[in-house]
């Protein structure tokens, strides 16, 4: 195989782990309000920790998009 | 901005182009449109901070937005760090500010005006890495200033059982040298994406246009350019979710130098 061709593909392939990202993300927001409606008195003091989550969730997935943007940009 | 056969190059927008060189000392030192965009930031920074600092009694509804944004950070500080957090809210807020008016400017639709194109500062990794090196550098001489060698003791977590002791503190290391490279990608990352995906969207309604067939225009662009609204409401909070998340680690880092978990 070429390599252009199999770097486009594996610029694809990357392109999965950006939408794992976004299960991990909206899990991560899910999982939150899920606990902050059943104890909201408690929910103000846990916004530090839900975007500590965020933050790491969605840094993955944006290593995956640059790998993908690497490889797209090696092809291109 | 249109690259060969009309397509749109959605990478342009990054260039760096210089608008007057300079050298020093054999090294190119030229004022670009990314220092020209990082000067537009700071004189941003400067009107909304000088409209608020006039102190008066009865707070105006400046004085009260720019009370908002320190006493938020003022917060953020104490809450995760404790009373010693007073210290390192003049470095946490600057981080913070800039970063949010660099992403916030990046996002101002100035190109309505021929020949003006909006920059990001914080879409190129080198700005990024700067400020992700002034966070990391000063839990670094914050740490081995306050604790000496005993800041070392970060990398063994209060209870690790002695016969973990050869696993831990590698992987302690590990996580605290990956500190920078991760603040730094992560904005840098977030602010190209957003912007890489507002132009090829763009793109869509360029070409959707101009093509041929008119069926085009209806079908592709006029959709295209509803989602690019939202995107760009969704582009203007993540903008404001990084700036946060920046100075939220940053004042995480901080809490480990001082008080060594």
């Amino acid at each position: 195989m070429e390599v252009n061709s199999a770097a486009m593909i594996g610029a694809g392939l990357a392109a999965i782990g950006a939408g794992m990202a976004a299960l991990g993300v909206g899990n991560v927001f899910g999982s939150f309000l899920q606990g902050a409606l059943r104890n909201p008195a408690a929910a103000d003091s846990q916004q530090g920790r839900l975007f500590i989550g965020f933050a790491a969730a969605e840094l993955l997935g944006l290593l995956s998009f640059l790998i993908a943007i690497l490889l797209y940009l090696k092809a291109a | 901005m249109a690259g060969e056969s009309g397509k749109i190059d959605p990478m342009h927008q990054f260039q760096i182009e210089p608008l007057a060189q300079l050298d020093l000392f054999g090294y190119d030192i030229s004022f670009t449109n990314s220092s020209l965009f990082m000067l537009v930031v700071l004189g941003a920074i400067w009107v909304f901070m000088a409209g608020g600092m006039k102190r008066e009694l009865i707070p105006g509804r400046w004085q009260m937005a720019v009370e908002g944004v320190t006493g938020f950070i003022n917060n953020l500080m104490s809450a995760n760090v404790g009373p010693e957090g007073k210290r390192y809210v003049p470095l946490v807020f600057s981080l913070f500010i800039f970063i949010l008016m660099a992403n916030f400017i990046g996002m101002m639709p100035f190109g309505i005006v021929p020949g003006v194109h909006p920059f990001t500062v914080t879409s190129h990794l080198t700005v990024t890495a700067v400020l992700a090196v002034l966070s990391f550098g000063t839990v670094l001489v914050v740490g081995f200033w306050r604790h000496g060698f005993h800041f070392f003791s970060l990398f063994v977590p209060h209870g690790t059982p002695w016969w973990l002791l050869w696993l831990i503190p590698p992987i302690e290391l590990f996580s605290f040298l990956i500190r920078p490279f991760s603040l730094a990608l992560r904005l840098f990352v977030a602010m190209t994406a957003g912007h890489v995906l507002m132009k090829v969207l763009a793109g869509f309604v360029i070409s959707g246009l101009n093509a041929e067939a008119l069926w085009v225009a209806p079908i592709v662009a006029i959709p295209s350019f509803m989602l690019m609204i939202a995107i760009t409401l969704l582009e203007l909070l993540v903008c404001a979710i990084q700036a946060y998340v920046f100075a939220l680690l940053t004042s995480l880092y901080i809490n480990d130098a001082v008080n060594l978990h």
